[in-house]
């Protein structure tokens, strides 16, 4: 927008000023996360520009240590789980919560979000405690059940989004003409839902993907997660193949984020709205 | 009467299909229910009824009724003025000598040196000293042994620990604890430290919810005012940080800002500095790495606000002849103000439970209250002390929230 041609002189260099303002805030923003990538590539173990040559050490390390390795594998075996557990257990719960005169929903929904309001430490101490008593510490089990508790609010929250303004007298219609719950639920609201349980499931998958304090507390040695990993490298010395598995992280969450809102789009138009 | 029956009989029709629909609704109902039951029943096992016992541990804890029975039921009598009798001394031994055969002197010395600093080797001390006592009288014994019996300190502790709820956790958690005569005294200065991590816990948190205010709303302006196309694309700048997970962005900023990090080359290579400025490992780099964090959780609901607000209306403002200024602080500004709100309350609130980044950019003075609930867990072993400070935390947390449900509604919570 550009000045408008009555504007005062002082209207016109504040308009400059905001502009300026908001590059370097936007600069700010993106910056952290663009200077880190480079970083990775750089043939010696130092943090600083010009880089004297590239390499691919960083991530040669990163994939082929059994240290890296392993806890990557572990990462992605343990976001796998959460993510079937939790999109399968939120999305019939939206399902549930979405029918019309649910008893005590907003009381029902206002518990099945809690997980994701309540500070990670007082979750890490109280799922610590509560491990503790029956066994769960140092196991897959412990980290994959507390994950999915973390995760299923955001698959609550997307399907449910995906199910406002959705008609019941589609399904009605299906039953209406014969077809069985199971039929009705394959062909009308599935297609309808699937946008949200993508969204959702993806979610899920990088918040347990993403999780360190929980596994900080409750996981052992043998459960050691990829962002675990990544904390006690930080603390102790930090090495450059960190910015390796930055880099790998940033590029998930590229990829999760346009995938998101592709099926945004796409739930939307099968939908009918209009992108505004 | 023909008329009648036909009344009755379509009165019994009425109430047969209402009855009916009745069930029909019950049935449809529970069907619902039946959905939502398996995640309703994960989160109440696994998340409630955790979070639960951990707020129960702030104030439940009945370590001495347990391992101390006859000592602390002999007290029950005790009028808490002198030395208690020779019959609690008695009581105190036999609990000793079992403390020592069942090996839970340790356990009982830790939770004493909770209230009296110091007391846990003299009372592993007394309790393999104890073993070989076998006669009366104790009194004199036991206080030959260690001093410590002779202090009304220890016994007023002990007196307290007949019921298995106490509330010397929660007391700490703001610097109070029992004086020798289980009145409620301040702690000494040197135990006194959580007010203050509390006050820096609510500093930092105002401060970053300030700073992000400050960055986030000229941006939020500008978008919101931006052609979609444009303002499209550099919301992908807001966006992917917000996706970018938080180890992620603050590893980015332990680099940036080490001692011989980017920012320091770049401030020395303009001459600004002439030797490494301090920016990581204290309050600095908190602040800088929590806004960073912070800023697209603020920026996110004031822009979505400010996107409803129609641009026709500063113009009617500037057209009845208000300078650009007063119609964009009259006109413009109170209708972003619920945008604003529900951002800083938003950034506030999380704030509040900070840990990974403090502890990966800050130093011990930067340190929130959620650091000291995983130091007391995970260092000091001290469940109650942990589970007090993680109750005020959660409580603060949920009050917040409560209010930000009344002025926003938790179903606005974006996703991105």
């Amino acid at each position: 927008m550009a000045p408008f041609a009555y504007s005062s002189p002082i209207e016109a260099v504040w308009h400059y000023l905001h502009r300026l303002i908001c590059g370097a805030v936007l600069l700010f923003l993106i910056a952290p996360i663009l200077v880190i990538i480079p970083l990775s590539f750089n043939s010696v173990p130092f943090f600083t520009y010009p880089m004297p040559g590239l390499s691919l050490r960083w991530y040669e390390e990163f994939f082929l240590t059994s240290r890296w390795q392993g806890a990557l594998y572990n990462s992605i075996f343990i976001a796998v789980l959460v993510t079937l557990l939790s999109t399968v257990l939120g999305t019939l719960a939206a399902l549930g919560l979405s029918r019309p005169n649910f008893p005590w929903r907003t009381a029902v929904m206002s518990l099945l979000i809690s997980p994701m309001i309540v500070p990670v430490v007082i979750k890490a101490v109280a799922v610590y405690f509560f491990y503790a008593d029956i066994g769960l510490l140092n196991s897959y089990t412990g980290l994959i059940l507390a994950h999915t508790t973390m995760a299923t609010p955001y698959v609550v929250i997307a399907v449910t989004a995906t199910l406002i303004g959705f008609d019941h007298s589609l399904t009605r219609a299906a039953a209406g003409l014969g077809a069985p719950p199971i039929t009705i639920f394959f062909k009308v609201t599935l297609p309808l839902i699937v946008p949200g349980m993508i969204s959702g499931s993806l979610f899920a998958f990088l918040t347990s993907f993403d999780e360190v304090v929980i596994a900080l507390f409750i996981a052992g040695a043998e459960v050691r997660t990829l962002p675990r990993v990544m904390f006690s490298g930080i603390r102790e010395q930090i090495s450059p193949t960190i910015t390796a598995a930055a880099t790998v992280l940033i590029l998930f969450s590229v990829v999760m984020l346009t995938s998101t809102e592709l099926l945004r789009r796409r739930s939307q138009r099968l939908r009918g709205i209009r992108d505004t | 009467m023909a008329i009648m029956a036909v009344q009755s009989a379509s009165n019994l029709d009425g109430m047969l299909l209402r009855i009916k629909l009745q069930r029909v609704e019950r049935r449809r109902k529970l069907r619902a229910f039946t959905l939502v039951l398996p995640l309703l029943l994960l989160n109440l096992i696994a998340f409630v009824s955790p979070i639960g016992r951990m707020m129960f541990n702030a104030i439940h804890d009945d370590t001495l009724l347990t391992l101390m029975p006859r000592t602390t039921a002999a007290l029950s009598a005790w009028d808490g003025k002198d030395l208690p009798s020779e019959s609690a001394y008695a009581a105190l031994a036999e609990d000793l000598k079992q403390a020592w055969a069942q090996k839970t002197s340790g356990v009982i010395g830790t939770r004493i040196n909770y209230e009296l600093p110091g007391a846990s080797g003299e009372v592993a001390s007394s309790a393999r000293q104890a073993s070989t006592l076998s006669a009366a009288p104790y009194k004199a014994a036991l206080i030959e042994i260690s001093p410590l019996w002779g202090q009304r300190g220890v016994w007023s502790l002990l007196k307290r620990g007949h019921s298995a709820y106490t509330a010397y956790y929660l007391l700490r958690s703001v610097d109070y604890q029992y004086g020798p005569d289980s009145r409620i005294v301040a702690s000494p200065p040197e135990y006194a430290v959580f007010r203050d991590v509390f006050l820096r816990t609510l500093g930092i948190s105002v401060g970053v919810t300030a700073a992000t205010l400050l960055l986030g709303f000229p941006v939020a302006y500008l978008l919101a005012r931006l052609p979609l196309m444009t303002s499209n694309m550099l919301m992908i700048m807001v966006v992917l940080p917000f996706w970018t997970s938080g180890l992620v962005r603050t590893t980015a900023w332990v680099i940036l800002l080490q001692e011989h990090g980017l920012i320091n080359d770049m401030l020395m290579a303009l001459h600004i500095i002439s030797q490494p400025a301090a920016l990581i490992y204290n309050r600095i780099g908190t602040v800088i790495t929590m806004t960073y964090i912070q800023l697209p959780f603020t920026l996110l609901p004031i822009y979505s606000v400010m996107k409803t607000i129609s641009p026709s209306y500063i113009r009617a403002a500037r057209s009845l002849g208000a300078g650009p200024f007063y119609a964009f602080w009259k006109v413009y500004f109170p209708q972003s103000l619920p945008g604003i709100a529900a951002g800083c309350l938003l950034t506030f609130i999380v704030c509040l439970g900070y840990y990974l980044t403090p502890a990966l950019v800050g130093g011990p003075r930067d340190q929130m209250v959620a650091s000291f609930v995983a130091y007391y867990t995970n260092e000091e072993l001290n469940w109650g002390m942990a589970s007090a400070l993680g109750a005020i935390l959660l409580a603060a947390t949920l009050l917040l929230y409560y209010v930000y449900n009344k002025l926003v509604g938790v179903d606005q919570l974006k996703l991105g």
